[in-house]
């Protein structure tokens, strides 16, 4: 059964339709992707399945649940994550206060706590900064915050918004390792990427999504071969 | 030595601007709107006192039913008058909260009438040493505020709801993908604020003990801009900000040459201050997000 399921999925902003009518599907244990220019409505998708910005048409089903009309902190609650555009970590909090927050929505402290080292482990650039201002970071550091944040919810569904935008080469390769890493340990993940290349590399399948249409679907391998997508995404 | 007392006495004027300073500055920073009705707050709080006064005669019980009051207030306001606008333009939020204060004021009026109530605290008297004579609600009136200063910093700093309050004034989105329920820190705030005001509320009543439907208009507004003068948005700024008012107030209503001006010198202050540091004293520059 699929984890996440879109189907007709509608938004606007004010008389302009941003996403008209979308269906795609995320099973579980899939890493998916959303490739797109820019404009073509990756960024309205994330926010609207996570219940940010509010859909006009068409139903979001999560782990078996409508939860279109849900608000946000609710879904949160059911085991989704998001690692907004930009990263958006809190720039006054310090890195772990950062990450306590992306624990706000479990109960137990020490389980907190453990969590809180696990990441620190994996990302131990963010353990030497543990007590540092987050707006002090590095672009390369607030993104492997931003995702750390993001697990502390133990997701079981993760949407990862442009997570290599602005970094450079080397980071950008580290991150695609994290987000094979999220796999590893039983995350689903929803990717939204502008670097096709990359990302495909790494899906099970993907969407190509295009003025607010999915334009194309199948396998990473099957996209990254097709004429279409090499063309208007991969620079041949 | 005189110097000494004036300055107690600003110290603890500015004190009770900070208690209502802070309620400005917590909405702003949380919901993002001028609360203009929160003076207003203050005086529904101070005939809360009068009515537990008259009826029981005791001034803590007094404060405890002004402050669960003012809180259920307070939250009530957000819930009917506010919340309705939340994504409305800042403009419409203004003129309601401005409306609400009216409403507040009104009632007041038509309940109690215009003539000022006599609320009696307490007489606490003065407290005299080393040459000095102080009187004693000023010192409990700084205790008190200091304490309650201390405990509201904690809370913030070390707290799950504190933090989320961070969270919340400095990215509202980013705060819900956390799971925190950006409604439910809202009207945490607006309690805390209402509670503070009825705190300041009682204060007042102790340094002079007149009662009126206005009790709240001009130290809502001296506050406010106290608020802005520390950074509006900022818990520590709000609080230097009303001290800052206070004490100048106090020093300058003992100079008689320049008493008659004291609420021109305090705007005067605000002007300088925006002049020189558009944020104010501890405001920070936020970087816009889109």
């Amino acid at each position: 059964m699929a984890l996440l399921e879109v189907k007709d999925l509608q938004v606007y902003y004010g008389v302009i339709q941003a996403l008209k009518g979308i269906n795609f599907e995320v099973n579980e244990g899939e890493i998916v992707t959303l490739i797109g220019a820019n404009g073509a409505g990756k960024t309205t998708t994330m926010q609207s399945i996570i219940g940010l910005i509010p859909s006009r048409g068409g139903s979001v089903i999560f782990d078996g649940k409508d939860i279109t009309k849900t608000p946000c902190h609710k879904i949160v609650h059911l085991g989704m994550a998001q690692v907004p555009e930009g990263r958006r970590v809190f720039q006054e909090l310090t890195v772990y206060e950062n990450l306590l927050m992306g624990g706000f929505s479990q109960k137990d402290k020490s389980a907190i706590k453990q969590d809180i080292e696990s990441i620190y482990e994996r990302f131990p650039r963010l353990a030497e900064r543990s007590s540092q201002i987050a707006g002090t970071l590095s672009g390369g550091e607030q993104q492997m915050l931003a995702m750390g944040r993001a697990m502390m919810s133990h997701p079981k569904l993760l949407l990862l918004d442009e997570p290599s935008m602005g970094l450079s080469p080397i980071l950008v390769d580290q991150v695609f390792e994290i987000i094979k890493d999220f796999r590893k340990d039983g995350t689903t993940v929803l990717l939204v990427e502008q670097n096709a290349g990359k990302s495909l590399a790494i899906s099970d399948r993907a969407y190509v999504l295009e003025l607010g249409e999915i334009v194309l679907s199948g396998t990473g391998a099957e996209l990254a071969a097709s004429d279409e997508v090499k063309k208007a995404y991969l620079g041949g | 030595m005189k110097f000494i007392e004036t300055l107690l006495n600003g110290l603890s004027m500015g004190s009770t601007y900070a208690m209502i300073a802070l309620g400005y500055t917590m909405v702003y920073g949380i919901a993002k709107m001028l609360n203009f009705a929160h003076g207003d707050i203050i005086m529904v709080g101070g005939y809360m006192i009068f009515l537990s006064m008259t009826a029981v005669g005791n001034p803590v019980l007094g404060l405890a039913a002004a402050v669960i009051f003012c809180v259920v207030l307070g939250i009530t306001i957000e819930k009917i008058a506010y919340k309705p606008l939340r994504g409305a333009s800042p403009l419409a939020v203004l003129i309601t909260a401005i409306g609400v204060s009216y409403l507040l004021q009104s009632s007041a009026q038509m309940i109690f009438g215009s003539a000022p109530k006599m609320v009696i605290i307490a007489d606490l008297g003065n407290l005299e040493f080393a040459g000095l004579k102080v009187p004693v609600y000023t010192l409990v009136t700084l205790g008190c505020s200091v304490v309650i200063m201390l405990a509201l910093n904690l809370f913030v700093k070390y707290t799950k709801i504190g933090r989320a309050m961070i969270a919340v004034s400095e990215d509202k989105g980013a705060a819900q993908l956390m799971g925190i329920n950006v409604n439910g820190i809202i009207t945490v705030t607006f309690a805390i604020g209402s509670a503070l005001a009825a705190f300041a509320g009682f204060f007042m009543l102790m340094k002079s003990p007149s009662l009126t439907n206005t009790l709240g208009a001009m130290p809502g507004i001296k506050a406010f801009t106290a608020a802005v003068i520390g950074g509006i948005g900022s818990i520590p700024g709000a609080m230097v900000g009303g001290i800052l008012i206070g004490v100048v107030e106090a020093i300058s209503l003992t100079v008689p040459a320049i008493a008659a001006y004291t609420d021109a010198i305090e705007f005067l202050i605000l002007i300088v201050i925006l002049l020189v540091r558009p944020t104010g004293i501890l405001g920070k520059k936020r970087r816009e997000k889109v």
